[in-house]
């Protein structure tokens, strides 16, 4: 048992990385996160000799990232949605290079500039691309405090265990609030490095070179083949979700990050009134957890997807029961958060009533 | 036993603070705990809430729209969340702050005079305390004397010379709350 703390998101997942070893931090200030750079600069180079570094731009930042990640060390930055669409390019060539490395992005209401407030429209960024090629992140959507902390263990694992960049997807309110967290211990920063890292050329050994740029068609080619072989892979060992109260259920609320919790308290009020409702919450939304939809949907009269945003989430959830049962969606966007009674009311609209909007 | 809170005012009043000593509270206490701010554009100089779950359970939703109490510091706090308490609840407000006092007869009204209390102890900025203090002796949610313990953590050590101040206006407060 680490320690007990009452901590916000932001601060939370700052303290975990710093307990995960994080060799360097390289980050650009943004609300609602801007908290992560301002705790690391006050506690982490004491504590560990980790690098922090405001970048210039994040564009900066996410080169730098491309660096240091290529020598091997554990590397994080984070930043919020208008930063995250600037980091694009670079996370196309880390993927691209197969590099580890660990992103936060604390999503606010877009598009544009938009608004400070939480909010979930970057789904589909992130777990369809977000930057040019075939690409996928490894996407991890914590839905509490303490979630915010063992994400950024688990993503550094993730990402080294499969040469692959990590997005913890969260949201404003997730930052700002405060839970009770319990800390892991502090790990030691890496002494050792994987040996395709640029570390310097060993006499004898070959020189490590890292690029996501191959001339050759066939080669490319073969490249692409090897990453999607690699998404297989994560598809088949890496999926993450919580289920409640599916057993008996005849409907289904569903959502990721803060959202899924909102849904469960949605569903305890819905079953007060007899309705039979479960839940269900991706933690990896990639990989995502196709197969529970899928074995569930027989049993049930529909989905209600839960989203802030236009709905995103509900395509991934629509082809993971392929027509098996209804999926229908409820959201708010800008920066809005859907409460508790509005789910309910919605899904005895849609369901019980039998109304369309 | 759970109590869904909201502390609300203006930006400058202490309403995050409020709620964070009573988060602090619960935990200390070992009770499970949510500490929620607004902190968009009303930060700067409109309304400010933050709202506080403590629980003996398992906090589903951290977002909710209904309370089972309400403290409102000024008049657009009243106004905007009188209706949102649940039959049954209560609402705390600062009588010398507020014109328009809560007019529903289904839930708990107490009016403490917090602003004058506070001039009276020569310092408004323990005006939350004051009124953190009503709604611990209304709620008995956590035990009095985690407070001073809870307030040791959420100050700066530099401000732990403010703590028996800030526990005095507490102790009025809680003397505006007979059961």
């Amino acid at each position: 048992m680490g320690d007990l703390k009452l901590m916000k998101g932001n601060e939370a997942l700052s303290e975990a990385m710093i307990r995960a070893g994080c060799d360097a931090y390289f980050g650009y200030p943004i609300t609602p996160q801007s908290e992560v750079l301002e705790y690391l600069a006050r506690e982490a180079s004491a504590r560990t000799g980790m690098v922090v570094l405001q970048a210039e731009s994040e564009v900066a930042a996410i080169n730098m990232i491309y660096g240091a990640a290529g020598a091997g060390r554990r590397v994080m930055t984070t930043s919020s949605s208008p930063g995250i669409s600037l980091m694009q390019e670079g996370l196309s060539y880390i993927a691209s290079a197969e590099l580890p490395c660990l992103l936060a992005n604390v999503v606010r209401g877009g598009p544009g500039l938009g608004t400070i407030q939480p909010s979930q429209a970057d789904y589909f960024q992130s777990v369809k691309g977000g930057g040019h090629g075939d690409y996928k992140l490894i996407v991890l959507a914590p839905s509490s405090v303490q979630e915010m902390v063992d994400f950024v263990k688990l993503g550094f694992e993730l990402g080294e265990k499969y040469r692959n960049p990590v997005m913890i997807l969260t949201d404003g309110a997730i930052g700002q609030m405060m839970e009770k967290v319990v800390l892991f211990e502090q790990m030691p920063r890496k002494t050792e490095f994987p040996d395709w890292a640029t570390t310097g050329k060993k006499p004898g050994k070959d020189r490590n070179y890292i690029t996501s740029l191959h001339i050759q068609s066939e080669k490319m080619e073969e490249i692409n083949l090897r990453l999607q072989a690699k998404y297989k892979e994560i598809e088949k060992n890496e999926i993450r979700y919580q289920t409640v109260n599916l057993e008996d259920a005849e409907y289904v609320f569903t959502g990721f990050g803060l959202v899924a919790r909102i849904c469960i308290k949605a569903m305890e009020m819905a079953r007060a009134k007899g309705y039979k409702v479960g839940v269900i919450r991706p933690i990896t939304v990639f990989p995502f957890p196709t197969q529970v939809y899928a074995d569930v949907a027989p049993q049930l009269k529909g989905i209600l997807d839960v989203e802030m945003n236009a709905g995103q989430m509900v395509e991934d959830v629509r082809l993971s029961v392929n027509g098996a049962t209804k999926v229908e969606f409820y959201g708010r966007m800008g920066g809005m958060i859907p409460s508790p009674e509005e789910i309910l009311e919605n899904f005895e609209r849609i369901y019980i009533k039998g109304e369309t909007k | 036993m759970t109590q869904e809170a909201i502390f609300a005012g203006f930006g400058g009043q202490g309403v995050l603070s409020m709620g964070m000593i009573l988060a602090y509270s619960g935990m200390l206490e070992n009770k499970e705990v949510c500490w929620m701010p607004s902190y968009g554009p009303e930060m700067r100089g409109g309304t400010a809430n933050a709202i506080t779950i403590v629980s003996d359970d398992y906090i589903s939703s951290p977002i909710i729209s209904r309370f089972d109490s309400v403290i409102a510091l000024n008049q657009p706090s009243v106004d905007k969340f009188e209706s949102r308490v649940k039959p049954g609840g209560m609402i705390i407000y600062d009588s010398t702050n507020i014109l328009t006092p809560p007019t529903r007869t289904d839930i708990t009204i107490y009016n403490v005079p917090g602003s004058e209390e506070a001039v009276k102890l020569k310092n408004i900025k323990v005006l939350n305390m004051l009124m953190l203090g009503a709604f611990v002796r209304a709620t008995k949610i956590v035990k009095e004397e985690t407070i001073t313990e809870a307030l040791k953590q959420v100050l700066p050590e530099r401000y732990h010379k403010l703590v028996p101040l800030n526990m005095e206006a507490f102790n009025v407060g809680t003397s505006f709350v007979t059961n």
